[in-house]
């Protein structure tokens, strides 16, 4: 034991260190996460429940049962038998939640992505009432509307968040993405409205070009550790100014991209890819790699680190911002060179 | 306790309740009886005695009653259901499980037996036909009836030991909704005998107390030990009766053997069994409470007939008799009813009454109270007409009473409505939903009855619903309604929905346009009509609203809610909570997001109801028929009043004498239902063909054609120049049929000509039909006149080549994106000019030759596919028959040439050894017969004659069996499995949809495992029967099996290499199906994953490769490259057993994927198998 305090608080949960397993396939199966739990996670983000995809599910299979009923004297009543249940809806969801919160022994923090204010609400409270600790309001929304201004986008992010503060108690993050004109404003403007943190950032995944099919297709794209200088830039302006937890996502791989994202003022990281990647043992294998570098550069706390070197605290703060970007300009050595 | 089910649940629940083992087989309209069971005992509902029936289907009627006289010779409890052919597949078994006296009840939907054609409908020539097997037979007719009567036989047949048919009429009584009293446990505890059922089991066979049964019995004894039973027969109506007293003690509703209605001192009585005595029953009241002295006997027990009991049931006064039979005896004195009647009476003493017979209902022909006053019309006049028909007008043998014009007397105080809707929109079962919650919720009596036509993609049904404050017995079509909804607004152009409206009634349209706009776009003769009843005209855009949440086309809800806002049957707090009541009850198990989906719809449905205001138009004379001055004779004069729906005034004249139809009718209806259709770009198109290909209607056609044809194109005609060398130079059309085309879509999913520059637009694409259906139309007919290629001018193991003859197989009544029709329509176009098709009972026989029209059509010379439906069971067999038939004649025509070869020179030679294995070959055959033709006229000796008759016969004839898995797999594999081994040269060709799709989805042995299917509730746990395989083992049987989606050339080189094979072929061909749960459009996708899972492996097996020292069978696809799991979840009836049980669906998962790799594995080691035995049959 080396003496230094690896806890941390996030969303008013007492947690055991600052990396936890973000919301990815590998938190959707009960399996998985015991072996997370084995592997050290101080807490789990489970995969997003999409109220669009329950509701298409359910719609889809609803036309799939009525599909031909009634078309013939031979078949007035379809070509299926009625079974006594579809488990449409978040069934599978909350069963996943309620096995994670009755099985393992530390705190389960639920994911939610709307499509509906009535759903959002209906949602947190179904989430909150099955026993979550927590949630994060993973708002997933690419705005695409030519006729939608941003700061309409920004109204229904705060109207969003002020519905779902009304409809439940337990404290919850937003997840969303870097693309607001004014993120400090905005984010003072979300912790304002009732969010309890905020989760940075989204990753949105970018769609690519099958060229074999000449089809758009998604494409799932596992984030690098460079990936994490965007939340690490914005953790670092935001840490100290807005009054609600930051936790840093996206490009968390290595013990050291944990570590900034603490100096920088993250409370928590969360970690996918690099999960997906190496299993989940790996993350023990970060933590054991904060808890060294901090000790080898004595630390004795994440607390004490914490924020320290956010924009407030950092000695040239310029850093974060416009000069950053020409000081990687201009130090910058091609390969070719 | 109030309940508002069908005759078939009223029937099913009592049968289960009192059963402990179910022998089930699929067959309409019996159908929901067995599918209630097997979904009751999977659900774990327990019998009266707490135990979960044991409910098993078997391959055929023949099976379940085997196995019912198996289960009851056990000592159990047990029954069955079935109707029509399937009870003739039964009569076997009956004769024995009577003639041991063993306990059971069959209940039997009363259906036609087909003679000149198929009818699914109702009439009482099945059971008719089992009336000497020893059964007692017990007629219902009503819903409540049929609830109460199955309590009864259940309850007689143990102290009897006389087994019961009971029986309904199919359709009208079996599939109408009505409310009735249920009979409750404690009830059906007190009726039944369990000392006598205790007997039962003492007398079963048991190795503790052994005895044997079925011996066999010579001329000494058989004739004694037959009579034996007598006694148990004369003991039976006794107890029939002494068990309905108590019945009557128990619940009040008092039956007898032989029930009287009307004037006590009657002197005409009719006599009827079934549903038919609710129009009579209504017409001798209201006759005989005006003084008119008429009566009428309600036949119970048919079997044994009790004769004082139905003598004592005629008033004294009776002096005349008309019996009423639903059947037909040809050549019999009288029906078998009528015979009865007569015999009865014969032992009678004093005066006799006057008897005549008539035959009325057959095929569900409606049975009116007019009717029934033209009856005793009939009966009261001075040379009444015997027998009589009633219902028809038969104008040939002159046995029919003039036809009634007066409308049904009904009371006022039953509110009527009729609502005419599509099969695909709900309204069937919304109405059954008003039914149910009007006759739940209120203190009044509902009915719902509903009509289909006899298509399966855009059928129209009609519903026929009353209300009433006394039970309701008029088991007839309703035509006075006080309410009628027209669900579609196209339907007010095709149909005349107004026909059935009374003086005064609401109608409401459910129409794409505002209030005010309405009555602009309405038919003239709906404008006159609407004027002339004084109609209250409301409508409302159910469609966009339904769309709007999610609910697709299925606007249900919304019309049901504006048909409660309309009406006042019931208050609307009551209405909106039993529509609430009955959206958690439907859609609850679906889940809450659909439940509030469809509340929501009730909701909006009130906000967007709105009155037309009529105004001033023309008078017409009603909806005119179609011009069909093109059409043959027989199609304007016959054909048209079917499709018009006003086939029930076609006389007796009109129809064939022998069920023979004209082919080629198809083209005149012109149903025009897509609301998008495809649209060519021949810019982009790349002359592959595949949309025609799989065109599940033929309504894409390909031709190619000289270019001087452009001189007299319509100007929107499209073409472009062919590609490939073998049509340099010409020009190449693809040209959709507008208003044959279903708008399903496959042909743009198949299509693989993309553009350039923009990819969402292929070279066949979906656009709004409206904008371009007349240019179209023109189009369309003009391509019809560019001249069509035949099989010699192609090369026909070219998919693109095949592609150009013309379909002689088209529009049919197929589903959208059906999967078996292209199959159907690809041997039409390669063999159709030469082909004869047995085709079994299934899908394919409805679509393929369900009047009004036939798909089945000709070429240009008048030649086309000669196609027959024999039975459901017998098709192969049929099929090997034509074979030896056909082969006959050809004989014969051989020897004649033979004979007549010095008269006919070098012709006899070349006729005799002419090569017709290509379609060339046949092609110079037939120039050679034409010639033999000339040659013989000029020949005056009879044997040239006699070869004149039959000469075409030299030519070749394709012999094709066509049939679905339900037969070829289940109840006809025996004779497939035998016509294989024949060695004949036929080609069977298996619609392989892994169900019996015709009777609505119901498993059979090509069910895979892990599908949920009907009577698979819980998902089929073994695996799918290898019908490939067993075919192979005979060694001299040609097999493929293909699926078109997967590889279009692997299926026509199949077809091609089948026909050619001088033996047995079999061609299993994939065929989506909407009962897989899948959107049809893009069916093509799911054969593409079924092969590349291996799920269905492509294959082909031809012993003739063998003869050359190589492996008979040749994969044609690659080893399974993805999980089956993924392929499962893309399908509903797979993915249903996920949702409803995962772990189940985990087990069964793996298992199948277990097959999967089995089946590959055995696969790949028989392709390296040579054999070398000669399987084929030795010549003699």
């Amino acid at each position: 034991m080396t003496g230094f305090d690896m806890s941390t608080t996030y969303l008013g949960l007492d947690l055991a260190h600052p990396v936890v397993p973000s919301s990815s396939p590998l938190t959707g199966d009960v399996d998985h996460l015991h072996e997370l739990v084995e592997a050290g996670a101080p807490a789990v983000v489970l995969p997003s429940l999409f109220e669009e995809q329950v509701i298409h599910e359910a719609l889809s299979l609803n036309r799939s049962l009525d599909q031909a009923s009634g078309a013939t004297p031979e078949a007035p009543e379809g070509y299926f038998p009625e079974l006594d249940s579809y488990n449409t809806g978040p069934g599978g969801y909350l069963d996943l939640l309620t096995a994670a919160k009755n099985e393992l022994p530390i705190p389960v923090i639920a994911s939610l992505n709307g499509d509906s204010f009535g759903g959002w609400t209906l949602y947190a409270r179904i989430l909150q009432d099955r026993g979550a600790d927590a949630l994060e309001l993973n708002i997933y929304h690419i705005a695409g509307d030519a006729d939608v201004s941003g700061s309409a986008v920004e109204a229904m992010y705060l109207k969003l968040v002020e519905s779902v503060r009304d409809a439940i108690d337990i404290p919850f993050a937003v997840k969303i993405g870097p693309y607001f004109s004014s993120l400090g404003s905005f984010a003072h403007k979300l912790a304002s409205a009732g969010a309890d943190g905020l989760v940075l950032f989204n990753r949105f995944y970018q769609p690519d070009l099958d060229l074999e099919t000449l089809r758009v297709k998604p494409d799932l794209d596992l984030s690098r550790s460079a990936d994490s200088r965007l939340p690490l830039r914005w953790i670092g302006m935001l840490s100290g100014r807005v009054d609600c937890a930051l936790a840093a996502t996206t490009g968390i791989h290595t013990a050291t991209d944990v570590v900034k994202m603490l100096l920088v003022g993250a409370d928590i990281t969360m970690m996918a890819a690099a999960l997906l990647l190496n299993g989940p043992g790996h993350l023990g294998t970060v933590v054991d790699g904060v808890e060294t570098w901090f000790t080898d550069h004595g630390y004795s706390s994440v607390s004490q680190a914490r924020g320290s070197m956010s924009h407030e605290h950092v000695a040239d703060p310029s850093g974060f911002e416009r000069a950053n970007y020409m000081k990687a300009l201009t130090n910058y050595a091609p390969d070719w060179a | 306790m109030r309940g508002t089910i069908d005759g078939n649940e009223a029937a099913a629940r009592v049968a289960y309740a009192l059963s402990e083992s179910i022998a089930i087989y699929p067959i309409t309209p019996a159908s929901p009886m067995g599918e209630a069971a097997d979904a009751w005992a999977a659900d774990g509902q327990p019998n009266l005695w707490g135990r979960v029936p044991t409910v098993v289907e078997m391959q055929s009627e023949a099976g379940a009653a085997g196995t019912l006289h198996g289960v009851v010779a056990a000592g159990a409890l047990g029954t069955t259901f079935t109707a029509s052919q399937g009870l003739l597949l039964m009569l076997p078994n009956m004769y024995k499980i009577a003639g041991e006296l063993t306990p059971t009840v069959i209940h039997v939907a009363a259906r036609t037996v087909a003679t000149h054609a198929l009818s699914i409908f109702g009439d009482h020539s099945d059971v008719m036909a089992a009336r000497q097997t020893g059964f007692a037979l017990l007629a219902s007719g009503s819903v409540q009836e049929a609830h109460d009567f199955a309590a009864i036989s259940h309850a007689a047949t143990f102290p009897s030991r006389v087994p019961f048919l009971h029986f309904f009429d199919g359709f009208r009584t079996s599939h109408e909704i009505s409310t009735i009293e249920l009979i409750d446990d404690d009830c059906l505890r007190d009726l039944v005998d369990n000392d006598a059922i205790i007997g039962h089991r003492m007398r079963a066979l048991d190795p503790d107390q052994p005895t044997v049964r079925g011996t066999a019995q010579n001329p000494d004894v058989f004739f004694q030990a037959r009579e034996a039973s007598n006694s148990f027969y004369d003991a039976t109506p006794g107890i029939v009766q002494s068990t309905m007293d108590r019945f009557a003690e128990l619940t009040g509703r008092s039956y007898h053997l032989f029930d009287y209605y009307g004037h006590p001192d009657a002197t005409d009585v009719l006599v009827v069994m079934g549903s038919g005595a609710g129009p009579v029953i209504e017409t001798v009241e209201k006759q005989s409470a005006d003084g008119i002295r008429v009566g009428a006997v309600i036949v119970r027990l048919y079997r044994p007939l009790d004769q004082p009991a139905f003598l004592a049931a005629l008033p004294d006064a009776t002096e005349r008799i008309a019996v009423l039979d639903r059947t037909k005896e040809p050549g019999a004195p009288g029906e078998p009813l009528y015979q009865d009647v007569v015999a009865a009476l014969a032992g009678r003493d004093g005066l006799r009454p006057k008897v005549i017979g008539g035959r009325y209902g057959l095929s569900s022909k409606e049975f009116t109270p007019s009717m029934v006053g033209e009856v005793f019309r009939n009966l009261g006049s001075a040379e009444p007409t015997h027998p009589f028909t009633v219902g028809i007008i038969d104008d040939v043998t002159r046995l029919s009473l003039p036809a009634a014009q007066d409308r049904s007397p009904e009371p006022d105080d039953v509110f009527r409505a009729v609502f005419f809707g599509l099969g695909s929109d709900g309204t069937v079962g919304a109405n059954k939903s008003t039914v149910k919650i009007i006759g739940d919720a209120s203190g009044l009596h509902a009915q719902g009855y509903f009509v289909y036509d006899s298509k399966k993609s855009g059928s129209v049904t009609v519903s026929h619903l009353r209300f009433s404050p006394r039970p309701i017995r008029s088991s007839y079509l309703i035509d006075q309604a006080r309410f009628v909804g027209c669900h579609q607004f196209d339907l007010l152009e095709k149909l005349d929905v107004l026909e059935v409206a009374a003086p005064g009634a609401t109608l409401l349209i459910n129409s794409p346009y505002a209030a005010s706009e309405v009555w602009d776009h309405l038919p003239a003769w709906v404008k006159s009509k609407i004027n002339e009843l004084e109609l209250e005209v409301w409508t409302i855009d159910a469609s966009r609203i339904a769309a709007a949440l999610g609910l697709g086309g299925r606007i249900n809800i919304v019309l049901q809610s504006c048909f409660f806002a309309l009406t006042d049957l019931i208050e609307g707090g009551h209405a909106t909570a039993g529509m609430v009541g009955q959206i958690r009850k439907t859609y609850g198990k679906r889940g809450q997001i659909v439940v509030d989906r469809n509340i929501q719809a009730m909701e909006l449905a009130l906000a967007g109801l709105e009155r037309v205001e009529a105004r001033p138009a023309p008078s017409t004379n009603g909806a005119p028929l179609r011009d069909l001055e093109d059409a043959p004779e027989f199609v304007q004069r016959v054909t048209a009043m079917m499709m018009a729906g006003k086939g029930d005034l076609l006389p007796v004249s009109a129809l064939p004498v022998d069920g023979a139809f004209p082919t080629a009718t198809t083209q005149w209806e012109k149903r025009s239902l897509a609301t998008e259709i495809p649209m060519w770009d021949p810019s982009i198109c790349i002359d592959c063909a595949r949309c025609a290909l799989v065109c599940p209607h033929a309504a894409i056609r390909v031709k190619v054609y000289d270019p001087s044809f452009t001189d007299s194109m319509p100007d929107t005609f499209a073409h472009k120049e062919a590609s490939g060398k073998e049509r340099d130079g010409q020009l190449l059309t693809v040209q959709v049929a507008p208003d044959d085309c279903t708008g399903c879509g496959v042909c743009v999913e198949i299509c693989p000509a993309i553009s350039k520059e923009r990819r969402s637009h292929k070279a066949i694409d979906m656009v709004p039909k409206d904008p371009i259906l007349e240019a179209e139309r023109v189009n369309f007919d003009y391509f019809l006149e560019l001249p069509d290629l035949t099989a010699a001018d192609v090369n026909l193991s070219s998919v693109k080549e095949v592609q150009l003859l013309p379909p002689l197989f088209e529009f049919s009544g197929a589903c959208n994106g059906c999967g078996e029709t292209p199959y159907v329509k690809l041997v039409s176009q390669m063999f159709g000019d030469h082909a004869v098709i047995a085709n079994a009972t299934g899908c394919s026989s409805i679509y393929g030759g369900n009047l009004p029209t036939t798909p089945w059509s000709v070429n240009a010379d008048g030649r086309g596919p000669a196609w027959s439906n024999s039975l459901f069971e017998d098709n192969a067999e049929f099929g090997l028959g034509l074979r030896l038939g056909l082969d006959g004649l050809r004989d014969s025509a051989a020897t004649f040439v033979d004979w007549l070869a010095p008269q006919l020179g070098d012709l006899a030679g070349s006729i005799l050894t002419a090569d017709q294995s290509t379609a060339a070959g046949i092609a110079a055959q037939r120039q050679r017969i034409t010639e033999l033709r000339r040659t013989l006229d000029q020949l005056d000796v009879p044997a040239a004659r006699s070869l004149a008759e039959i000469a075409d016969h030299l030519v070749e004839r394709s012999v094709w069996i066509i049939g679905g898995d339900g037969w070829a797999y289940d109840i006809g594999f025996g004779g497939v499995d035998h016509v294989l081994a024949s060695g004949r040269n036929v080609n069977v060709l298996v619609l392989d949809t892994e169900v019996y799709s015709n009777t609505g989805g119901q498993a059979s042995k090509a069910t895979p495992r892990a599908a949920v299917a009907k009577f698979a509730t819980g998902g089929k746990r073994t695996p799918k029967k290898d019908l490939g395989q067993i075919a192979m083992s005979y060694g001299n049987v040609y097999v493929a099996q293909i699926a078109m989606g997967a590889n279009l050339t692997q299926t026509v080189k199949a077809f091609a290499e089948a026909e050619a094979y001088p033996g047995p072929s079999l061609i299993m061909a994939y065929s989506p199906c909407i009962a897989h749960g899948i959107d049809m459009r893009s069916q093509l996708d799911h054969q593409k994953a079924a092969v590349e899972t291996g799920y269905w492996p492509l294959y082909r097996y031809d012993p003739a490769r063998e003869e050359h020292g190589d492996p008979g069978l040749k994969l044609d696809s690659r080893p399974p490259s993805r999980p089956f799991v993924e392929f499962a979840r893309s399908e509903g009836r797979f993915a249903m057993l996920e949702r409803n049980r995962p772990q189940e669906a985990e087990e069964l998962f793996a298992m199948a994927q277990r097959d999967i790799n089995d089946r590959w594995h055995v696969y790949e080691q028989m392709v390296e198998l040579h054999r070398t035995a000669e399987y084929a049959e030795v010549e003699a």
